[in-house]
């Protein structure tokens, strides 16, 4: 990939010059990352503290104090992933025409840059449905964007740093993911960056808690599936996610990491697995010769796994009814495979659908295991497997709710892979 | 392959193209299917690729029978002290024999020509082949088939091979000196998990011989590692994935942490090179990853996630015995590794990842038992017959191929019916902890080495000796040669698999060559010996009960001490001498003290306190060892007011008397002493028999009935005596209440390891801590 893709309007802007050096707050206020809500009507139904901008003068001389603890701009957050960079980018809208003057060019060019496309070089994306409009993080009212791009693409990212002359806004840059520190060296060498490193579980935590505090005129950021073990009637619906704790929280990245959330503050690894979306795609790659995340899933949606998983009905020609065994339940994920005759019938996308399968639902039985030993009912599902990823969801709906006999939720996060970017976000407006 | 049978059918079977084999190829039926001609009571297990066979037979045994000479035949009967008899008995059997499916019709055939009982009407069938199968079984045998629930059986099976053969568990370590660590026998075995890796994996929870729960499972199992391996690799036997995967690099294949922080999570603790994604850098199109690379990841990401399950599983359930069983585990060094290593990182080494010798007969041992109900089996103890059982064989994974070393061989397995129920000595200070053996020969090579070598030299004596016993019988030396061949097969086995057996200990190798040796019909190649010891040993009775009399109590003591100790000294059959003179040449060595273990003094300063309510003593060698030594301590003990409980052989045993002898010596020797006659009439001296046919002592197998009179006579002394039950045994032991070992070290090996001489005595009385010694309130006898 590459960032300097043919759409970048602003080739010219390469000069040398040095910028001028923003107003670097000593120490953030308290509380200034919180959520402001953009209108009268969801500030009442807000649950954090509301600080609307006016042109009131008592209220500019506050938002003057709050000037003065924020950082510069650019804010960015970044979590560098085994597969994925996520980066979120803050937009401000309420720029006066003084600061627009004062703006220097790198920064204006990198502005534009980000929001006027929506890919970046070959690989990058911004998913523009994820947008958040008219938020106000410290007392600054814009736009949150959320890009993402191959972790293996992050040399192109960063000599596009170097040639925007990055390092020149003397942003901090937090960074959250295990590449935050295997790249840290990178972004010095290559960018001339330093960055702030940050624990991708703090992040991950404090961006859900964000996220779901924002009100937003848009979608429920929280939704759970009705009626999941009827596949006619499943459908997604909005879940307020109002008193959150205790919640086991399952990230499901290139691996898993699960998670026991009993406050902002106070929160466990319970345990992780290996068999994660890394697994599915790195699989998929090797039985059906796909090569991307989409692909794969594509072709998921259009295979039939009970050709390639052995059924508990194949071994007993039915319900193994002695320990209350659905017929329909697998009994071994690939287990007809070890058949010659099967192993030539099955087509790849009966392949990658088994793989797809195999995977979730052995997610969908370690989480319900770890909420068992927690004593915890509700579980929120995120990261990046999840995304455009139906299929996984509906599964783990149901497997939480069959095989808990209903004692078990299943919950998902519209921005399911951008909470560690947003929590390294609100690290730089906030540091804890 | 791990199971390797010991008999391998003859070459021209190995030849034949499985697919097309001849019918007409015959089996060594002395050597696989034994006793058939006797068999009743079949189950059949049929797996993915193997055959379980499972039967009930009786064996006619040859055995060593002692009887007192009727009054009116005495005379007759010259000087002899008592009658041997060899006569035939009848014990049960159990047969357990393994094979590659390939094998099931010519096994059937085979056992249709020598099936003699017609009783029997229906075969037991458990396993995923069972219906596959089922008319060619019902065409063959003319048996009705009768499907059993696979997963009863598996439990079944598992609390039968768990309460019956010791050392049936053992924990793996890859890297260790011995790989294989076997654990003692618990008293309870209840509750456990069994993790039954199929091709799905099945976590049961077993809480008592009748009670088990199917608690959870996985899909993921020994199908997804043969079925996406086969995908993957284009590999279709699921050993030769194991192999790939002993040869892979899985860091080719496998995102680990430091691929994603480019180290370790220092805050998680997670290092490195842990798996941060299973097939994490195989998702690209442009790479191509090695067959062998890609089955090694498969093989973790497997075992990894089951050991996760089975971890969580454990943590809720509050379980802490594991035990992992199934065709992906069944004995390869391979999955018992990474299911260990797995189990290891999810409880950070609080549940030990468990396996068991016998894995793949569970489900054809829980058939046979669900057949066999009515004949009780489980309230009957049995044990472990190593002449007829092949042992676990160890195969490197290096060894190449895998498959064409198990083809065409027999794995069995012969469980022997006790004639006695077996429970722990109630004395045994911790039971869940007690090991009978004193030294580990698996874990200890030069000791192996030395004890291989010194059963090896002795074994023409033992040849010889078993043709003197026999001196009517003119086949006798053909048998004796056989026994020869077998035992010297055994300890070739045992030299270069130690563990083929559970532990390997100077007693498991003195119990297979008595198990050899009746396998043989040399029932006890020593009666005649032991006959002859205790008639002269009897002559000399009077007079040393008299000389010890005229003792001061002092001396009297020690020398009753060294008359054990002196009688001891005659052993293994040193028939040559027989007179006072040598026992007082060794009282004059053993009059040294102090000796290399010696608490006389102790001992003594107790024996000046009240006496003991009650003695249990494990008597060792017929002739001047019992009747000079033991019995007139045992007779010092009742004089003192203490009840004694003497507990002798079950059955024959090199020449240690037999609970048989027994009976006739103290009969006679009442007969001269007063002493001993009234401690027969008030019951104050009674006879059991341990249980036990083996020169050493295990303390958590002895006879019902024993335990019971411990626990009646609220025994609160324990005396073991002689080398096999007091060293090789039982050094270490611990009881709840006081005990005395006393031996002599008659090797010269041994006695070097002690840090001893040649005839270093060792008299080792204990007091458990906490006790208060009695010795304290000493009470000075007149």
């Amino acid at each position: 990939m590459a960032f300097n893709g043919h759409q970048r309007e602003d080739e010219g802007i390469d000069e040398d010059e040095t910028p001028t050096k923003q107003p670097r707050s000593e120490k953030e206020m308290p509380g200034c990352f919180k959520t402001e809500p953009h209108n009268e009507a969801s500030a009442s139904a807000g649950r954090s503290t509301s600080e609307r901008r006016t042109s009131n003068s008592t209220m500019r001389h506050r938002a003057d104090s709050v000037k003065k603890t924020r950082p510069p701009f650019p804010w960015f957050g970044m979590d560098i992933g085994g597969t994925l960079v996520k980066l979120v980018y803050f937009e401000p809208k309420d720029i006066t025409a003084e600061e627009e003057q004062e703006e220097v060019e790198n920064l204006k060019s990198i502005r534009r840059y980000l929001t006027s496309n929506t890919a970046y070089g070959k690989t990058g994306i911004r998913d523009v449905h994820l947008e958040l409009q008219d938020l106000t993080l410290c007392g600054r009212t814009g736009n949150l964007h959320f890009i993402r791009f191959p972790t293996h693409d992050l040399p192109a990212f960063l000599q596009m740093g170097r040639n925007k002359h990055f390092s020149s806004l003397h942003t901090t840059l937090c960074a959250t993911g295990g590449g935050a520190y295997k790249f840290e060296s990178d972004f010095r060498t290559m960018a001339d960056l330093q960055l702030h490193k940050l624990d991708e579980l703090d992040c991950l935590i404090r961006g859900v808690l964000y996220i779901d505090s924002v009100m937003s005129s848009g979608p429920s950021e929280c939704y759970y599936f009705e009626n999941p073990t009827d596949p006619d009637h499943c459908v997604q619906k909005p879940y307020t996610l109002e008193n959150p704790y205790p919640l086991l929280l399952v990230n499901i990245g290139s691996g898993v990491s699960i998670l026991a959330v009993y406050s902002e503050s106070n929160y466990k690894r319970v345990t992780g697995t290996s068999l994660g979306g890394g697994t599915f795609l790195g699989l998929c790659c090797l039985l059906t010769g796909c090569s991307t995340f989409e692909e794969a899933l594509e072709m998921a949606s259009q295979g039939e796994s009970t050709r390639v998983d052995k059924l508990v009905r194949d071994i007993y020609g039915g319900d193994y009814e002695r320990f209350g065994l659905p017929g329909w339940a697998v009994a071994s994920s690939f287990g007809n495979m070890m058949s010659k005759e099967k192993r030539e019938s099955v087509s790849k996308e009966d392949l990658a659908r088994a793989t797809l399968v195999t995977i979730t639902n052995n997610i969908g039985s370690i989480t319900r295991m770890c909420a068992l030993n927690e004593n915890i009912e509700r579980v929120v599902f995120v990261g990046n497997f999840l995304r455009v990823n139906t299929l996984s969801m509906k599964l783990l709906a149901y497997a939480m709710d069959y095989w808990s006999k209903g004692q078990l939720k299943a919950l998902f996060l519209r921005h399911e892979g951008y909470f560690g970017a947003v929590g390294a976000l609100l690290e730089l407006l906030h540091p804890s | 392959f791990f199971f390797v049978g010991t008999f391998c059918i003859s070459a021209s079977i190995k030849t034949i193209n499985r697919h097309t084999m001849d019918k007409s190829i015959t089996l060594p039926p002395d050597e696989i299917f034994r006793n058939l001609e006797n068999a009743k009571r079949f189950a059949i297990d049929i797996g993915g690729s193997l055959t379980k066979l499972a039967y009930y037979s009786t064996v006619q045994h040859k055995v060593a029978k002692v009887r007192s000479f009727d009054k009116a035949t005495k005379e007759a009967a010259s000087d002899k002290l008592y009658e041997i008899s060899v006569q035939e008995e009848v014990t049960a059997r159990l047969h357990f024999i393994k094979f590659e499916n390939a094998y099931i019709e010519t096994c059937l055939d085979f056992i249709k020509d020598h099936l003699v009982n017609t009783e029997t009407k229906v075969i037991k069938a458990t396993g995923g082949g069972a219906h596959k199968f089922k008319e060619l079984i019902e065409r063959k045998l003319g048996l009705k088939v009768d499907k059993e629930d696979e997963m009863t059986c598996l439990i079944k099976g598992c609390n039968f091979v768990l309460r019956n053969i010791p050392h049936e568990a053992f924990v793996y370590a890859k890297h260790a000196d011995s790989e294989f660590r076997f654990q003692t026998t618990q008293p309870d075995i209840f509750p456990y998990l069994l993790v039954n890796i199929g091709s799905g994996v099945s976590i049961v929870k077993v809480e008592s011989e009748d009670k088990f729960e199917r608690i959870g499972g996985s899909s993921i199992g020994g199908g997804t590692f043969w079925g996406l391996g086969a995908l993957l690799t284009k590999t279709k036997r699921f050993d030769e994935l194991l192999q790939l995967a002993s040869k892979g690099q899985h860091t080719s294949v496998d995102m680990l942490v430091k691929d994603i922080y480019g180290g370790s999570y220092g805050s998680l603790g997670l290092t490195g090179d842990l798996i941060a994604s299973s097939f994490g850098k195989s998702a690209t199109a442009d790479k191509e990853f090695s067959k062998e690379d890609m089955a090694k990841s498969l093989l973790h990401m497997i075992s990894n996630d089951i050991g996760q399950l089975a971890c969580l599983y454990a943590k809720l359930h509050n379980l802490s015995r594991v035990y992992f069983g199934g065709f992906f585990i069944r004995g390869h060094p391979v999955t018992m590794h990474t299911i260990t290593y797995s189990i290891n990182f999810f409880t950070k080494g609080e549940v030990q990842a468990l396996f068991l010798r016998h894995e793949g007969y569970l489900g054809a041992i829980g058939a046979f038992l669900k057949g066999a109900e009515e004949d009780n089996p489980n309230q009957y103890s049995w044990g472990e017959n190593y002449a007829g059982s092949s042992g676990l064989m160890s195969v490197s994974p290096d060894m190449n191929p895998m498959q064409r070393a198990r083809s065409g061989t027999f794995d069995m397995l012969e469980m022997d019916r006790l004639e006695r129920q077996l429970v722990n000595l109630p004395l045994l200070q911790d039971p869940s902890s007690y090991i009978p053996d004193t030294m580990d020969l698996t874990e200890d090579a030069l000791a192996r080495e030395y004890w291989l070598y010194c059963f090896e030299e002795a074994l023409d004596g033992v040849v010889k000796r078993a043709v003197a016993s026999q001196p009517d019988m003119p086949e006798a030396a053909e048998r004796a040669e056989k026994f020869r061949q077998k035992y010297r097969h055994k300890l070739q086995t045992l030299r270069h698999q130690p563990f083929a057996y559970g532990s390997l200990t100077v007693r498991s190798l003195l119990d297979t060559r008595e198990h050899c040796l009746n396998e043989f019909n040399f029932p006890d190649p020593y009666s005649k010996i032991k006959q002859n010891e205790n008639d002269i040993a009897l002559k000399y009775y009077q007079k040393a009960v008299k000389s010890l009399e005229e003792l001061s109590w002092e001396e009297r003591q020690f020398a009753l001490v060294r008359g054990v100790l002196a009688g001891n000294v005659f052993d293994w059959g040193a028939k040559a001498i027989w007179h006072l003179g040598l026992i007082y040449l060794f009282i004059f060595f053993s009059s040294e003290r102090p000796w290399l273990v010696d608490s006389y003094d102790q001992w003594l300063e107790r024996l000046r306190g009240p006496p003991h309510k009650c003695a249990l003593f494990f008597v060792d060698n017929s002739g001047v060892d019992i009747i000079l030594g033991v019995i007139p301590f045992v007779r010092e003990l009742l004089s003192r007011g203490t009840e004694v409980v003497l507990a002798s052989n079950s059955g024959p045993a090199l020449n240690d008397v037999t609970n048989g002898e027994l009976q006739i010596l103290t009969e006679r020797i009442a007969a001269m002493d007063p002493v001993i006659q009234a401690g027969l009439r008030e019951d104050r001296l009674t006879l059991v028999q341990s249980g036990s046919s083996s020169p050493c002592l295990d303390l958590s197998r002895l006879d019902k009935v024993l335990a019971q009179v411990v626990r009646e006579r609220q025994t609160d002394l324990v005396i073991i005596e002689g080398m096999g039950r007091a060293i090789h045994t039982n050094y270490y032991a611990m009881l709840s209440c006081e005990s005395l070992k006393m031996a002599v070290i008659k090797n010269s090996w041994l006695a070097d390891r002690l840090g001893g001489k040649l005839f270093s005595v060792v008299f080792k009385y204990e007091v458990p801590a906490g006790k208060p010694s009695q010795g304290s309130a000493a009470v000075t006898p007149s």
